[in-house]
């Protein structure tokens, strides 16, 4: 949960936001007049072998299968890594469909085995006509890709809240203490959107302390402390039921949200202010201190807002894109130090030293992405 | 967001100097403005000053910086940058951008040419508006490089710069009992910032910060609340927070003869290429042992500095500016003792004169329930080993550090003075 005031700076843009179906986007594939082919993925831990490389432009559907032992993901990425599309946790054995509208351009497809790192890559050639946008329908198309994006990750996160439930309910204290922090990962990248749902905020994501006078502590933290603290599941089933229909519900209503360009602009700056607030001090996750998953999901979800918006900024301000594109890759090569296998180092292994380049790092994006607004609001 | 904010800005700035002038230092105090070479007139508390008050701006442009002779302001922000970019360029970019920040915040100006409140509704200011409405309350900026700019500790030349480090700009050697925290010794840059509004001050530190964003971290900073050294004869001696007058004999605005021997670098000397009407600037953050010190005898005390706590004569004289007499007696025995601060920091017996420039701090507690109380000391010299150093060495037997411990060290390269608008802090450094 961030600082009360992001939530209620941010509440008021959402009330004018326009709510669109939740099949908006080129999910539904029939934008461009349906699939005109099926492009096989074969993932496996460590190969990600895409059938056709060279594409005429329009409308694909790639067909992921994932053969090895590990849970994957798959992504086609424009310059910047923005994001044109993606699967999220598909489960060894498992095929997913991803249909996908592509331009003319180059574009690189990633499958994430074990859903870490920046993945096995595959350049993709597309040719042939596209359209010119105006900067009008760039910056309306930024809203539908951020839906698109948002789509995934709630789809993800209710999966993995599913299962972290089912764990706690289970009495499964290590299952459910190595789900807890993946569960966390997709919250912690839309934070912006799912946040701005005031009421269910505080019941999902508040810390011991925050309520009201008479209210009870619930949701993740509450079910954090019983794990970690009292190294239990005793008397969270509730607290479990509770917290996976609260988080059936705000997936719901997020799945309904467009944010408008502005909105974008301030949700990933919100997003790196979260790290500098409530990750870098360790204040999120006080007793699990998985606080670099959720420092990595706020990143990662900062950086989908702001490639959303990348076409136009290009137009508008490629100095400030440029330096953008600079200072993520260095607030990420500077997290990457402390992974550690599929996760991260815990936040109290990290030093004073270790936390002050981190913080340098993120402060120096957070000047460059607390621009972009402007460059937005100039339309 | 208090009861101060009431009154008309400028009224509320001036009211609380005219306090200050009564309360911390007499009609004497009144700060007479002036940069180097400017004229200085002798303020005293029959000759009512004729050059700007308190509030008024310091000229950022001239020979030497601003804030090394400028009559000591009431109030500083020191801070101490890393510089974490590998790259020349930027740095040279954060450097013009300081400049103009500089200029503009000197003059009582907003940091940036829109302004706190002027720009656009959906784009973080270009100032942070705390100064919004306080006059430029004799705002200097002072710029300094460390050591590590030109050479890294493991010997990279970062920069470009390592063949252009003079020599005397090399780490101060350890002195018995230091107790230096790495955490805040050192730097590459440091921004010495005074003024005599510490809203001003502080505000100036930050703004500079936010525009060094990506280019430098801040690696330590310090506030000072109360100057403990006069640096113009237009000024009385403060106090110090052992209460005892801290500065009588310090070099001086008006003894240029002196401040070319013991503060300039000159053309001939190392570095004296870029370096040449700048000066070396040496930092301690010394917490003062208060409460040992408050529970020792007035003679003891006064035998320990050398000086009399009421008037801050030297022993064995009557009033503060009375010569300094080594050979004066007193009950059978030197009336200075040969083991007091004065004895051993004076010139005549260090054989070197330094231009101090300190202010008393206090930093809240030290979770014992005692004082984290000091001075943070700074000195300008021609070259640290003719001058603080050779100072600190012959303090080796100073009764003085049975009450001081030495917790923060730097030392740092001050260039000349900005010679006109389009001047830019580092240009003789870096050659541009």
């Amino acid at each position: 949960m961030s600082l009360r005031d992001h939530r209620l700076a941010l509440l008021p843009l959402l009330a004018t936001a326009a709510l669109t179906a939740a099949c908006g986007g080129s999910d539904d594939g029939d934008g461009g007049g349906g699939p005109t082919d099926r492009i096989a993925v074969a993932a496996s831990d460590d190969a990600c072998d895409v059938d056709t490389t060279e594409l005429p432009a329009g409308v694909h559907r790639f067909t992921v299968e994932n053969s090895g032992s590990k849970v994957t993901e798959f992504y086609v990425y424009a310059e910047g890594d923005r994001v044109m599309a993606e699967v999220e946790n598909i489960a060894p054995g498992l095929s997913r469909d991803l249909p996908v509208e592509l331009p003319a351009g180059e574009y690189e497809a990633a499958c994430k085995p074990g859903m870490v790192g920046d993945g096995i890559r595959t350049r993709l050639t597309v040719t042939g006509e596209s359209a010119k946008l105006s900067e009008d329908e760039r910056l309306a198309q930024a809203g539908t890709d951020y839906q698109r994006y948002v789509q995934s990750q709630t789809a993800a996160f209710l999966e993995r809240t599913t299962a972290f439930v089912d764990a706690v309910k289970a009495g499964d204290v290590e299952g459910a203490k190595a789900l807890y922090p993946v569960a966390r990962t997709y919250w912690e990248r839309t934070e912006p959107v799912a946040e701005s749902f005031g009421d269910l905020d505080p019941i999902i994501d508040g810390r011991e302390g925050d309520q009201e006078p008479g209210q009870d502590f619930t949701g993740f933290h509450r079910i954090e402390q019983a794990l970690w603290v009292g190294g239990t599941t005793e008397g969270m089933a509730t607290y479990a039921d509770q917290l996976l229909t609260n988080v059936q519900e705000i997936v719901d209503r997020a799945n309904q949200v467009t944010l408008d360009p502005l909105q974008l602009a301030n949700g990933a700056k919100a997003l790196l202010d979260e790290i500098a607030t409530g990750k870098i001090t360790g204040e999120e996750e006080r007793y699990s201190h998985t606080d670099l998953w959720d420092f990595d999901a706020n990143l990662e979800g900062s950086k989908a807002a702001v490639q959303a918006l990348r076409p136009y900024l290009e137009e508008n301000d490629p100095e400030l894109v440029a330096q953008i594109d600079e200072r993520f890759a260095a607030v990420e090569s500077e997290l990457e130090q402390y992974r550690a296998g599929e996760g991260w180092m815990l936040y109290d292994q990290l030093s004073q030293e270790n936390l002050r380049g981190l913080s340098d790092s993120v402060t120096a994006l957070t000047e460059s992405v607390s621009q972009v607004a402007a460059v937005v609001a100039d339309r | 967001m208090s009861e101060s904010s009431g009154p008309a800005p400028q009224a509320a700035g001036l009211s609380r100097r005219r306090l200050f002038g009564l309360v911390g230092a007499g009609t004497a105090g009144a700060l007479v403005a002036g940069g180097v070479g400017g004229a200085i007139g002798r303020a005293t508390a029959d000759d009512a000053p004729a050059g700007p008050s308190a509030t008024d701006a310091v000229p950022f442009t001239g020979a030497h910086q601003a804030g090394i002779v400028t009559p000591a302001q009431d109030r500083l922000h020191f801070v101490a940058f890393d510089v974490t970019t590998d790259s020349r360029e930027d740095l040279v970019e954060m450097l013009r951008a300081w400049t103009e920040a500089a200029r503009r915040m000197t003059a009582g100006q907003d940091a940036g040419p829109v302004g706190a409140v002027d720009g656009n509704r959906y784009a973080p200011p270009d100032d942070t508006g705390e100064a919004l409405g306080l006059p430029p309350s004799g705002l200097t900026l002072t710029i300094g490089f460390g050591p590590t700019l030109f050479t890294a500790a493991d010997g990279t030349d970062r920069f470009g710069l390592a063949a252009r480090r003079p020599a005397p700009l090399a780490e101060l050697p350890a002195f018995p009992g230091d107790q230096l925290d790495p955490a805040l010794s050192g730097g590459d840059i440091c921004i010495q910032a005074c003024a005599n509004d510490p809203q001003v001050a502080v505000h100036a530190v930050r703004n500079l910060v936010r525009l060094g964003a990506g280019v430098v971290s801040v690696r330590w900073s310090q506030l000072g609340f109360g100057r403990t050294s006069s640096t113009s004869t237009g000024q009385a001696t403060p106090r110090n927070l052992f209460g005892f007058k801290d500065g009588t004999d310090n070099l001086k605005a008006e003894n240029a003869t002196a401040l070319d021997r013991f503060v300039w670098v000159d053309r001939g000397d190392s570095g004296g290429d870029w370096l040449a009407g700048g000066s070396y600037l040496v930092t301690r953050r010394i917490r003062m042992l208060i409460e040992p010190w408050d529970t020792s005898s007035l003679d003891e005390q006064e035998k320990t500095i050398g000086r009399t706590k009421g008037a801050g004569a030297p022993l064995g004289q009557r009033a503060e500016f009375d010569p300094v007499d080594f050979t004066a007696r007193a009950d059978g025995d030197a009336a200075i003792p040969e083991t007091s601060h004065v004895f051993l920091a004076h010139p005549t017996n260090s054989g070197t004169a330094i231009l101090r420039r300190g202010y008393s701090f206090v930093d809240g507690s030290d979770g014992l329930g005692r004082l984290d109380a000091g001075l943070f000391f700074i000195a300008y010299q021609r070259d640290p080993e003719t001058g603080f150093v050779q100072v600190q060495r012959n303090l080796r037997t100073d009764r003085l550090n049975e009450y001081i411990r030495h917790t923060s060290s730097a030392v740092f390269a001050c260039p000349p003075g900005l010679r006109d608008e389009h001047d830019w802090w580092g240009r003789q450094l870096f050659g541009g």
